[in-house]
């Protein structure tokens, strides 16, 4: 079994047990326990939905601190498309980006590099015969997860071009390499993150798609840095040349971004996990035939809408759709033909692995005993309000089914459930007062029995 | 041990289609069947799912599982189908403008539903209904 590593967290001393977060969580992974908080490992996909919703801010993502970059002689940030959201469109690319190269870095190269490379390539990957239609983009980790957890049937679908922060990663090695000034291991390359998800993706080795040519060494939150990079933006010097990138690659930070590389397919692009999910039941039932590539993306918005942003998605989309209008009129950037295929034909934007399903454990492995255990979820269901109030620590009636079903749970940690047991206790606790018994004396009566 | 999983669908009922076929997948992960045949199963339940909105009066999905075999049955009060070789030509459709403008009524139910399914019976009287029985080898 591989090992499931995950980046969001519960901060103990926060949660106050609230089951704010039981419901938010599209795949059911989290239950309350003991009055706190707990996800479920091997279900959670990073998606961020209970970081938004915590009213106490108990859960977080695990990314890295800043100082980490100080491990390398040679440091490389490479900042997710979302990040040119974050700021008014009267700061230049340049100027944003000579601020964060200000933090400490020896070279800023936007994800959006990256991006314009794979964007290019799929049109050389939707052909690749061992898909079935629909396509499915693999740029946002959280819903390829989903994929994994909820919809098995669909991992085959799963583009296997690597996502646009590896391609930076490794364009920026190779090029450091060719260069010659620095050892492999001495530079160190920085995602700057948008999301928990992306996070996980760079810290968690098992579910790596790099290897050491493509490394990246750790993900810094754009919020944790945010506040150092404004105050950067008014006195840096601003290097000119430090941002090449195409108004359609930045563009990848919004959700439909990576469909207008394949402008002539019949493309859908779906942003917010639910709806995500909403369409992917369609695709699994076979209902959306007609569709040629889906880009499903776990945020409002897309990337612009990740939990670790500062900037609201709206305004950053706005700020976004700017800049591309404006570059549009006067870019000259441009990304020859020859140079991403001569990069898609040597197999470095290929993840080696086939994406395998991670579904959800059976009720039980002989499926006799499984469909008993189904009868029995059923008989319990029943029994409980319907509600799906959460106040027993799980998400739903049915969920609290399985759970105890499962071992897990209890009937009367259902709080309509106790309440009737105390209800029938009071019951015959009342009786028990009435009535008296035959050889006991009576209590300041006399005896109804008298002829 | 066997299991069974019942429906009922009405007429016309395009909001909640798609839900019996959704929970029938849910149900099939948990009792630990393989995602191909329960891919297969969810396609043509949902075909039958909607063609019980489209053409019939209403009528019921029922699922039963078996320790080796999985029967779906959907069976409607409705209009029956005249000519069932016609009906099971791929792209022909009785279906009216108004489903078919909601993308609905292409005509590849139930040749979709007879390519799904290991076993497929179907049995349709004028003015009465159709039934179809499908089964899955496990």
């Amino acid at each position: 079994m591989e090992k499931l590593l995950h980046s969001v967290y519960l901060d103990e001393e926060k949660c106050l047990g609230c089951t704010t977060c039981l419901r938010s969580c599209p795949t059911g992974a989290i239950r309350v326990r003991g009055g706190k908080a707990i996800i479920n490992e091997s279900k959670c996909i990073d998606c961020g939905e209970c970081i938004r919703i915590c009213p106490h801010h108990a859960k977080l993502a695990k990314t890295d601190p800043l100082s980490l970059i100080n491990d390398f002689k040679y440091k490389v940030a490479i900042p997710a498309p979302a990040i040119i959201g974050q700021f008014k469109t009267k700061y230049s690319f340049e100027n944003i980006l000579s601020a964060i190269k200000a933090l400490g870095f020896d070279e800023v190269v936007e994800v959006a590099y990256g991006a314009e490379v794979v964007g290019q390539a799929l049109k050389y990957e939707y052909h690749a015969k061992r898909y079935p239609k629909p396509l499915i983009s693999s740029a946002c980790p959280a819903v390829v997860k989903l994929i994994q957890v909820r919809f098995p049937e669909l991992t085959d679908n799963i583009c296997r071009l690597k996502s646009p922060m590896a391609m930076t990663a490794r364009l920026v090695r190779k090029r450091l390499r060719d260069e010659g000034n620095y050892k492999n291991s001495e530079i160190g390359v920085f995602f700057i993150t948008p999301c928990a998800a992306k996070a996980t993706m760079v810290n968690n080795p098992a579910s790596s798609e790099y290897d050491k040519y493509d490394q990246i060494d750790g993900a810094i939150a754009i919020k944790d840095i945010y506040p150092d990079i404004v105050k950067n933006l008014n006195d840096c010097n601003i290097q000119e040349g430090i941002h090449n990138t195409t108004p359609e690659a930045f563009s990848w930070a919004l959700s439909g971004g990576e469909c207008e590389y394949l402008k002539n397919k019949n493309v859908l692009h779906v942003d917010g996990i639910q709806n995500v999910i909403n369409v992917l039941d369609e695709i699994e039932c076979g209902k959306l035939d007609t569709i040629e590539f889906f880009e499903g993306l776990a945020c409002i918005g897309g990337c612009v809408g990740g939990c670790l942003t500062v900037e609201n998605n709206y305004v950053a989309k706005m700020y976004i759709q700017d800049r591309a209008k404006k570059m549009k009129q006067t870019s000259t950037i441009h990304m020859p033909d020859e140079y991403v295929k001569s990069i898609y034909n040597s197999g470095m934007m290929h993840i080696k692995e086939r994406i395998l399903p991670r579904s959800p454990e059976p009720l039980d492995q002989d499926i006799n005993k499984a469909i008993e255990k189904m009868k029995q979820i059923e008989i319990l269901e029943e029994k409980l309000p319907g509600l799906d109030c959460g106040s027993c620590g799980s998400p739903g009636c049915r969920a609290l089914a399985e759970d105890i079903v499962a071992g897990k749970a209890k009937e009367i940690d259902c709080v309509f459930v106790l309440k009737d047991r105390v209800r029938d206790l009071s019951v015959l606790t009342n009786e028990l007062l009435q009535v008296e018994h035959p050889t006991e004396k009576p209590v300041n009566k006399k005896p109804e029995f008298s002829e | 041990m066997s299991y069974e999983l019942s429906f009922e669908v009405e007429r016309g009922d395009f909001e909640t289609a798609g839900e019996a076929s959704r929970k029938i997948k849910r149900t099939l992960q948990q009792l630990g069947i393989s995602n191909k045949v329960i891919r297969k199963v969810s396609i043509a339940g949902y075909e039958g799912e909607m063609n019980l909105a489209i053409h019939s009066w209403g009528g019921k999905i029922v699922l039963e599982v078996g320790e080796d075999t999985l029967i779906l049955t959907i069976e409607d009060t409705g209009p029956g189908i005249k000519d069932l070789d016609l009906a099971m030509t791929e792209g022909w459709s009785t279906a009216g403008e108004e489903v078919r403008q909601m993308g609905f009524g292409a005509g590849m139910g139930l040749p979709n539903m007879k390519n799904n399914a290991d076993n497929f019976q179907i049995t349709s009287k004028i003015d009465e209904g159709t039934k179809i029985v499908m089964s899955f080898l496990v």
